[in-house]
C-alpha cells in the first residue's frame, strides 16, 4: 500500500489562473525518501501543499495513508530554506513547539514536560546542538538555525517530513554536513520523506527516488530510483555511479530548460 | 575628555540646558514684555508660587490620560488582532478607521460634551479617541506580516487559527505593540488635554486657559512645561517595559542582548 498517493493531480491557485502543476501521477511508499528536482517556478514546493493539504487539488485525488486528503494534515513535520525558529523562543522551546500543538503531546504536556523536554534535548545532541539548547536563534550560526528546524520537525515523530530546499541557503560544507544528519535520523527511525531541492547531488544521495518535473506547468517528466547502496558515505558522491546518475538528471533538466 | 558613551548619555540635558539659557538669554536680551513671552525664570517663579494648584491639575492630567490610553490599549490591542488576523475584517474596517483618524478631535470634544457634559469623561474619551489608532495600526501589521511559511508549519502540525494566533501572532505583534505604546501615551496627552482647553474646569489644560484669559504667561508656560515633563517620563517608562519585554526584537547585531 502506498503512504502518499496522486492521481492525475492538477492545481490552479486561482480558479482562472494557469495550473502550477498539471496531471501529476506519483506514488510514495512507506519510509521512502523522495526527492523532487526541476528549474525553479516548476510547482514543486506546490507539491508540498498538496500533500499537507495546505492546498486542495483543482483536479484529481490526493491520498495519504489511504485517505483522500481533506483539509491540513495533523502530523507532518516541514522544514523550509529559511528556518522559521522564532526569535523569542530557546532553541529547546522552539524545538518544543510541535509538543505544544500535536496530540497526544499537548493534552499531556502539563503533566509530562520534563520526559518530552529530555527527548527534544536527545534529539538537538543528536544532531550536534547539544549546549545550545537555551541559547536563542540568532545566537546561532545558519547551519545550525537549519539542525534546529529539521529538531523541531521530526519532534513528534511525524510518519512524514516534508524539505522544501531546507540546504538552500548553507555553504557547501555544511550542507554536506546537514546531508548526512538527516540521513543518519532517517536511518535510525525511518519515516517518509518529500525533499525539494535544486541540488541534484543532494538528490541522489539522499533518496530513493528522484522525480524530475517540467516547467510550469509543472508536470512528472522522469522517475529514476537511486540504486546505490545504503548506507551511502559521502564517499559516494565522487563514485562513478553517482556521477552517472547526476549527469543522467542534469540532462533531463538541460532539455527543460532548452526548450 | 568625555568618553564617547558619557557624551551620549548627558547629550539630552545638555540641549535642554542649551534651549533654557537661550530662552532666557532672548528674552532679557531683547527686553521682550513677559505678557507675550516670559522668560524661563519668570516661568519658574510662577510654577513654584502656584506649585499646589499646578499639582492639583497636573494630577487630574495624568489620570485622565492613563485612563483614556488604558482604554484605547485594550480596544486597541482587540481591534488590532481583528483587523490584523482577518483579511476580510481589515478590508472591511480600513476606511472607516482611516476617515475617523482623520477627523481632528478637538472638533469632537463638543459632541462629547453634549453627551458626557464637562469635566473628566470627555477628556478620557478623547485621550481614548486619539490614542487607539497607531495600536490598533501597529499589532495589525505584526500580526499581518508573519511569515507564510511559519503558518504553514503550524498548519501542517494541526493548529488552529487560534493556536497561530497564540503562538506566533501575537508574541510577534508585541515588539509592534509596544513601539506604539510609546506613540499613543504622547498623544493621549494632546487628547486629555485639548478636552480640558475646551470643556473642564479641571486639569492642566483648563489651568493653562484659565491663565491666559488673565495674561498670566508665565503660568500658561508652566503648565507647557508641565505637560512635556509628564510626557517625556511616560514615554520612557514605556520605553523601558519594551525594552524589558521585547528584548529579542532589539537585539544589537554582534549577539549579545
Amino acid at each position: 500500500m502506498d503512504f502518499v498517493r496522486f492521481e492525475d493531480v492538477s492545481l490552479a491557485y486561482q480558479p482562472d489562473a494557469p495550473f502550477a502543476i498539471e496531471d501529476v501521477s506519483l506514488s510514495i511508499r512507506e519510509n521512502e525518501f523522495i526527492s523532487l528536482v526541476g528549474p525553479s517556478g516548476c510547482g514543486k514546493s506546490t507539491v508540498m501543499k498538496l500533500v499537507t493539504g495546505l492546498k486542495p487539488p483543482s483536479k484529481g485525488y490526493v491520498y495519504v495513508d489511504g485517505r483522500q486528503v481533506a483539509g491540513p494534515q495533523k502530523c507532518v513535520g516541514m522544514a523550509f530554506q529559511a528556518s522559521n525558529l522564532l526569535p523569542w523562543r530557546t532553541t529547546l522551546q522552539n524545538v518544543m513547539l510541535p509538543m505544544e500543538i500535536v496530540e497526544p503531546y499537548r493534552s499531556t504536556l502539563r503533566a509530562r514536560r520534563a520526559e518530552y523536554e529530555e527527548q527534544a534535548r536527545a534529539l538537538l545532541k543528536r544532531v550536534g546542538l547539544a549546549g545550545c539548547e537555551d541559547k536563542f536563534p540568532w545566537e546561532l550560526s545558519g547551519g545550525m538555525q537549519q539542525r534546529a528546524s529539521i529538531c523541531r520537525a521530526l519532534i513528534h515523530k511525524p510518519r512524514l517530513l516534508m524539505l522544501d530546499e531546507p540546504f538552500g541557503a548553507l555553504d557547501a560544507f555544511t550542507r554536506e554536513e546537514l546531508w548526512c544528519m538527516v540521513r543518519d535520523l532517517w536511518q535510525e527511525e525511518p519515516f517518509t520523506v518529500v525533499l525539494v531541492t535544486h541540488d541534484l547531488r543532494e538528490a541522489v544521495f539522499l533518496a530513493d527516488t528522484v522525480y524530475v518535473m517540467s516547467k510550469r506547468p509543472g508536470r512528472i517528466l522522469v522517475k529514476r530510483d537511486i540504486e546505490l547502496p545504503r548506507p551511502r558515505d559521502l564517499d559516494v558522491t565522487y563514485t562513478e555511479p553517482f556521477a552517472a546518475y547526476v549527469h543522467e538528471l542534469r540532462e533531463h533538466i538541460g532539455h527543460i530548460r532548452g526548450t | 575628555m568625555l568618553s564617547q558613551k558619557t557624551l551620549i548619555r548627558l547629550a539630552p540635558w545638555l540641549v535642554v540646558l542649551f534651549c533654557a539659557v537661550l530662552w532666557e538669554a532672548i528674552v532679557v536680551g531683547f527686553k521682550v514684555p513677559s505678557f507675550l513671552f516670559p522668560s524661563l525664570s519668570a516661568v519658574w517663579g510662577a510654577t513654584l508660587m502656584h506649585w499646589d494648584p499646578i499639582m492639583m491639575h497636573a494630577t487630574q492630567t495624568l489620570f485622565t490620560t492613563l485612563a483614556g490610553f488604558a482604554i484605547a490599549v485594550v480596544f486597541g490591542l482587540a481591534l488590532g488582532a481583528a483587523v490584523g488576523s482577518s483579511p476580510v475584517i481589515y478590508k472591511a474596517l480600513y476606511p472607516l478607521l482611516v476617515g475617523f483618524n482623520s477627523i481632528p478631535k478637538v472638533a469632537f470634544v463638543p459632541v462629547l460634551v453634549v453627551w458626557f457634559g464637562i469635566g473628566t469623561v470627555p477628556a478620557i474619551l478623547t485621550a481614548f479617541l486619539i490614542s487607539f489608532f497607531p495600536v490598533v495600526v501597529n499589532v495589525a501589521t505584526g500580526l499581518a506580516t508573519l511569515e507564510p511559511e511559519m503558518e504553514d508549519v503550524l498548519r501542517s502540525l494541526g493548529a488552529s487559527r487560534l493556536d497561530i494566533l497564540k503562538k506566533v501572532g501575537l508574541p510577534r505583534a508585541m515588539p509592534y505593540f509596544f513601539a506604539s505604546l510609546k506613540v499613543a501615551i504622547t498623544l493621549a496627552f494632546v487628547g486629555s488635554v485639548i478636552a480640558e482647553t475646551v470643556a473642564s474646569n479641571l486639569g492642566i489644560g483648563y489651568l493653562m486657559m484659565a491663565a491666559s484669559s488673565s495674561m498670566d504667561m508665565a503660568l500658561v508656560f508652566a503648565g507647557l512645561i508641565v505637560i512635556g515633563i509628564m510626557g517625556v517620563v511616560m514615554y520612557e517608562l514605556f520605553a523601558l517595559v519594551e525594552r524589558k519585554v521585547t528584548g529579542w526584537a532589539h537585539r544589537n547585531p554582534n549577539g549579545a542582548m
